[in-house]
């Protein structure tokens, strides 16, 4: 590239070659106006024509957007002909304009508005009586008013070209022209996702949010940039704020992990905060029923409930159940609570149900179980190879960078998966797996790659250990072999092998479809066995990628919330790290491995268990066997859940204390990449309602233990020292891009990918592992293979995301999905209400007939308390990881008469 | 897919569909754009109707929006079944004064159509048009490009069932 030199408005400027007039005068401080143009997205139609400006010696006026510059380019960006000009196309806009600026939604942030402003436009010459349009308010979150719209096509591209999710488009012809969805249906009926990107980069008022009509004009707001606290995605952006309410989202450009785009949850699933039926006071159960109490009455009969039990039955009679949803300090906390406090090692978290398994099987393998590459990094994979991850409805920022490296970068794409998600329409090649079956699919895929010499050797030499071990238990697994096991063809076993082990660049990504087995660790350390034998870890754009769930469950990991460990992963049983806590704590230690979440609900039912705390946990819906949890939650003597609506764990609490939402609390979130960003607090707590990390440290100070911080930021100062992982972190340095983990002390800038050179634990080690049946498989009596998941429109056990008006107008109910055949058989019909029956339980649900799903294997999401999936699951645990498996159960369906 | 099939069936023959799907199949193996995938599909069937564009975006994998505003950009796809025959009256000032109008509410009350549309039993196709360039016979209606002037509206039931 090289510099020349152009001459703007008569001042000479030294500009780079083939830069865009608009760039080139940006660079020079010149505003020239745009309307379509979206220059971030390298979308320029040059169809608006507001942006012309006069180059001397062509005759007529460029779009500027589109012109690139040239040695000596003589430019006019606001002479008497450009204005002229500029006006006349306005006027053109304007003439079929609605002039409802005092009661639109977009005023002040109208591109139009300002124009028509600057200009001095007050009516149209041009004024013409077009058809009007009807308004389209289906959408629960988007308001068409397609009589405002400037047919710029920036929603079309947005839509289209950049997520992919191909909504919209113009439709019809000359003066009739519109945007239209689908086959010109109303937004609601159509494919549209909600994901509001249109809102966005809409410049009038032809499409606003609709939650947010009249809460107030964008100059009234506060803006507070924050951090998703829906999915690990860790999206940021901004919560607008005004007279001390949450008005709506928006979204801020700086936003290192997502720009401008957010999902539905994030941009529109926020109106639970100002909920009527927040939880504002603490309760207590007397007589059976909930009386409203004073934190002081609440935390007088915790400490001295606590204190009795742990007199009586001893500390480990105790447990806390730590959240996913909590910041990093209060999962810190929570777990100096328990270690110090109350003096055991039961201590845990949601994560046991999702992704313990990767915890497990990558730090067994690498030394280290988190993503080992960055969300950015997916983009410019050359393959993916994606398994038991629906990623477009549960990470769908990472879906994005999914389809970004298929249709923009090429990269090929292999889904394994027994679903037929959204993404296989992106696939190269789909693998649909009998569920269950993961651990023969990847040992045949190996089998091909070792068969065929196309391991990386150098790699396997140089930074791996028990190759050969491994060599022998893959080489007794041809695709034939497999075939027969997974139901995959073993030419396509041996295609996808190629794909992968052959790809300069091969990131695998992996979710819950894997981690939720009786083998999940097996699965687990299959992914990467796989990675390593094709050299494919410790390089950008490559990876063994775990997707994790929820918003902080990376974070809730990281900060110790678990049985065996303290923050950053350093085990209760290694007698120099309990030095190290003992000392900084000033308490002694227990060294003894506490109990995982299932056991610990196993303990409280049989009654070893005798006092539980609870924080932002909802067992009663995510639990495998629900009967048997619910139970096991009845039957604890003294059960405290802090929560902020009233859960179906909380029912059986014998006190309730009121937490508070992120938008009303300070702290740090860690995202599925191991970022760590910024929450804070842009309202006050509702009603009386506390900060959780105000709530466990006055509880502690209560029942005798000195913990007290004037300020979260004072807590990551402690975590800093005491977690080598999180070492460097401080709240100033998080300000801009957050960091990543590993960052090692304050000079450290965070790690992008892991194992560069190294693994965290010296050699990466394969291991050998067999395939082995599900805990339970279809039988005669239940014929069904039943398996579990989750969709778009809501999160987890739906406490929050149902009661969020659009979100659960969207999706309000439970469904079964049937393979047609399998429908047949039964003669059910879609939308038939039906029942399904494992062991353990039986719900009733609406049958959708689908061939996502694949003969003998129906699927259900678990957000529904009215049809919770989980009361059939089984509660059966991986050996190692004591993960249960809500992937495979065995049901029976019938119509429900 | 299956149920959408059923309804394909309701309209068109199996041959039709299944040539359709080839058509389809063609196209995806081999791109060769949009617009001749409609206008082959269009040939074969005489018309688009949104069940067929479903299909098409379904097997072809083409945003259902994408092919949507083809059809309602290029005047020469169409979204109603032609019928056998086209009927044209004229709505002129000519001839709209001197019975024109009364012409075209007979054919609509009796054959339950509108401009534009065909009626049920596909023999017609029945569109309004300004001025024929043949004031003369006002008021004149156009069968197949055979022009009929002075035409009485109570003649022109008659005249129609010969196309029958
Ligand atoms: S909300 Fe998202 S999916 Fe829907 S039309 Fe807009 S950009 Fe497309
Ligand atoms: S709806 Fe908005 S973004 Fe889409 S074309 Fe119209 S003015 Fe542009
Ligand atoms: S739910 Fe996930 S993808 Fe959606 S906005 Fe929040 S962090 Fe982003
Ligand atoms: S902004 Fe340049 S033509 Fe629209
Ligand atoms: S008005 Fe009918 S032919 Fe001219």
């Amino acid at each position: 590239m090289s510099l020349i030199d152009i001459i703007i408005n008569d001042n000479k400027l030294k500009i780079e070659e083939g830069t865009t007039i608009l760039d080139a005068a940006k660079e020079a401080g010149i505003k020239i106006p745009t309307l379509c143009a979206m220059p971030e997205f390298g979308f320029a139609p040059g169809s608006c024509r507001i942006c012309v400006v006069e180059v001397v010696g062509m005759p007529a006026l460029v779009a500027s957007c589109t012109y690139p510059v040239r040695e000596g380019l003589k430019i006019y960006t606001h002479s008497e002909r450009v204005l002229r000009a500029r006006k006349m196309t306005l006027e053109f806009l304007l003439a079929n304009h609605p002039l409802d600026c005092m009661t639109c939604e977009k005023s002040g942030d109208c591109i139009l508005e300002e124009l028509a402003y600057s200009f001095g436009i007050k009516k149209s010459r041009f004024e013409q009586n077009r058809e009007q349009i009807p308004l389209d308010e289906t959408s629960p979150f988007i308001v068409r008013d397609l009589n405002k719209c400037v047919l710029c096509g920036r929603c079309i591209e947005i839509c289209n070209e950049i997520l992919q999710s191909h909504a919209i488009n113009f439709g019809y012809r000359s003066s009739q022209v519109k945007i239209i969805a689908d086959e010109d249906v109303d937004l609601r009926l159509s494919q549209c996702l909600s994901c509001g990107l249109c809102v966005v980069v809409c410049p009038v008022g032809a499409l606003t949010d609709k939650a947010a009509q009249g809460k107030g004009r964008t100059w009234e707001f506060k803006k507070v940039k924050t951090t998703c606290n829906y999915c690990g995605c860790g999206c940021n952006f901004d919560l607008n704020i005004k007279e001390g309410k949450v008005a709506k989202v928006t979204s801020n450009p700086e936003s290192i992990v997502n720009g401008i785009h957010l999902c539905v949850k994030g941009r529109f699933g926020y109106d639970y905060i100002h909920r009527e039926d927040r939880l504002k006071t603490p309760l207590i159960r007397k007589n059976g029923k909930f009386e409203k109490a004073s934190w002081e009455e609440a935390y007088q009969l915790i400490s001295s409930k606590f204190t009795k039990i742990k007199k009586e039955s001893g500390n480990d009679s105790l447990a806390v159940l730590s959240s996913a949803k909590c910041t990093n300090e209060e999962n810190y906390l929570l777990m100096k609570f328990s270690r110090a406090v109350l003096g055991t090692n039961n201590v845990d978290h949601c994560a046991r149900l999702c992704h313990s398994a990767t915890v497990a099987g990558l730090a067994q393998a690498f030394g280290s179980g988190a993503m080992t590459n960055s969300i950015k990094e997916i983009a410019d994979a050359s393959a993916i190879y994606l398994t038991g991850s629906n990623t477009t409805e549960n990470h769908p920022i990472i879906a994005l960078e999914i389809k970004k490296a298929v249709t923009k970068n090429g990269a090929k794409l292999i889904v394994a998966d027994p679903r037929e998600i959204e993404l296989v329409k992106y696939a190269t090649l789909w693998l649909r797996q009998r569920p269950g079956t993961d651990v023969a699919l990847f040992n045949g895929l190996m089998n091909v790659i070792i068969d065929e010499g196309l391991e990386d050797k150098e790699f396997i030499a140089q930074r791996t250990e028990g190759y050969e071990e491994l060599k022998k238990t893959v080489l007794k697994y041809t695709p034939e072999v497999v075939e027969k096991i997974t139901g995959v063809p073993a030419e396509d076993i041996r295609k996808a092998a190629r794909i992968y082990a052959t790809a300069p660049t091969a990131s695998l990504i992996y979710s819950m479809g894997i981690t939720q087995h009786t083998t999940g660790t097996d699965n687990v350390l299959s992914t990467a066995n796989l990675a390593m034998l094709t050299g494919n870890v410790g390089k950008e754009s490559a990876g063994v990628n775990p997707l994790r769930g929820q918003s902080n469950v990376q974070g809730a990991c990281d900060l110790g919330a678990l049985p065996n460990v303290y923050s950053g992963y350093q085990k209760v049983t290694d007698p120099q790290i309990q030095e190290k806590f003992s000392k900084a704590w000033g308490v002694d230690l227990s060294d003894k491995v506490g109990l995982t979440v299932v056991e610990i609900l196993n303990a409280a039912y049989e009654g070893k268990i005798k006092g539980v705390f609870i924080v932002a946990e909802n067992p009663a819906m995510s639990e495998p066997d629900l009967n048997h949890a619910r139970e096991a939650l009845k039957r604890t003597e003294f059960l405290v859940v802090s929560d902020i609506f009233m859960t179906e764990t909380a029912e059986f609490a014998d006190v309730i204390l009121p937490g508070v939402t992120i938008a009303e609390k300070d702290g740090t979130l860690t995202n599925t990449e191991r970022r760590v960003q910024r929450v804070k607090k842009a309202i006050e707590p509702i009603g009386e309602a506390k900060q959780e990390w105000r709530i466990i440290s006055e509880l502690a100070q209560k029942m005798g233990y000195n913990m007290s911080y004037n300020n979260p930021a004072e807590i990551m100062e402690e975590i800093a020292k005491l977690t080598p992982i999180y070492g460097g972190i401080s709240y100033e340095r998080l300000e801009k891009d957050g960091l990543q983990w590993p960052c090692i002390d304050v000079n450290h800038t965070g790690t992008k990918y892991l194992h560069k050179d190294k693994f965290s634990r010296g050699k990466g080690k394969f291991s050998a592992v067999e395939f082995k049946e599900a805990a339970e498989l279809p039988d005669k009596e239940y014929p069904l293979l039943f398996t579990t998941g989750r969709v778009l429109y809501h999160f987890h056990t739906g406490t929050i995301t149902r009661r969020s008006k659009g979100l659960d107008e969207i999706c309000p109910e439970a469904f079964v999905e049937i393979n047609p055949r399998d429908a047949k058989e039964l003669k059910i019909e879609n939308e038939d209400m039906v029942e399904v029956t494992s062991r353990r339980g039986k719900i009733k649900a609406k049958a959708q007939i689908t061939e996502k799903s694949g003969k003998g294997v129906v699927f259900m999401s678990f957000h529904f308390h009215e049809a919770a999936a989980n009361l059939l699951t089984n509660a059966a645990l991986d050996p190692v990881a004591k993960i249960p498996e809500y992937k495979v159960c065995a049901v029976k369906v019938k119509k429900y008469q | 897919m299956k149920q959408q099939v059923d309804n394909l069936q309701e309209e068109f023959t199996l041959e039709q569909i299944n040539e359709l799907n080839e058509i389809i199949e063609k196209y995806r193996v081999e791109p060769g754009g949009i617009i001749p995938l409609l206008k082959e599909t269009q040939d074969l069937l005489g018309y688009l109707p949104i069940n067929i564009q479903k299909q098409i975006s379904d097997k072809a994998n083409i945003p259902l929006s994408r092919i949507y505003g083809i059809v309602t950009f290029y005047s020469f796809f169409t979204m109603t079944p032609r019928g056998k025959h086209t009927v044209k009256v004229c709505l002129g000032t000519a001839c709209y004064f001197s019975g024109g109008k009364e012409i075209a509410e007979t054919i609509e009350g009796e054959f339950r159509v509108k401009s534009g549309e065909t009626t049920a039993d596909r023999i017609f196709t029945y569109e309004t048009v300004r001025c024929l360039g043949a004031c003369g016979l006002a008021p004149a209606i156009v069968v197949d490009g055979e022009v009929y002037g002075r035409v009485k509206p109570s003649k022109v039931k008659e005249i129609l069932e010969k196309y029958k």
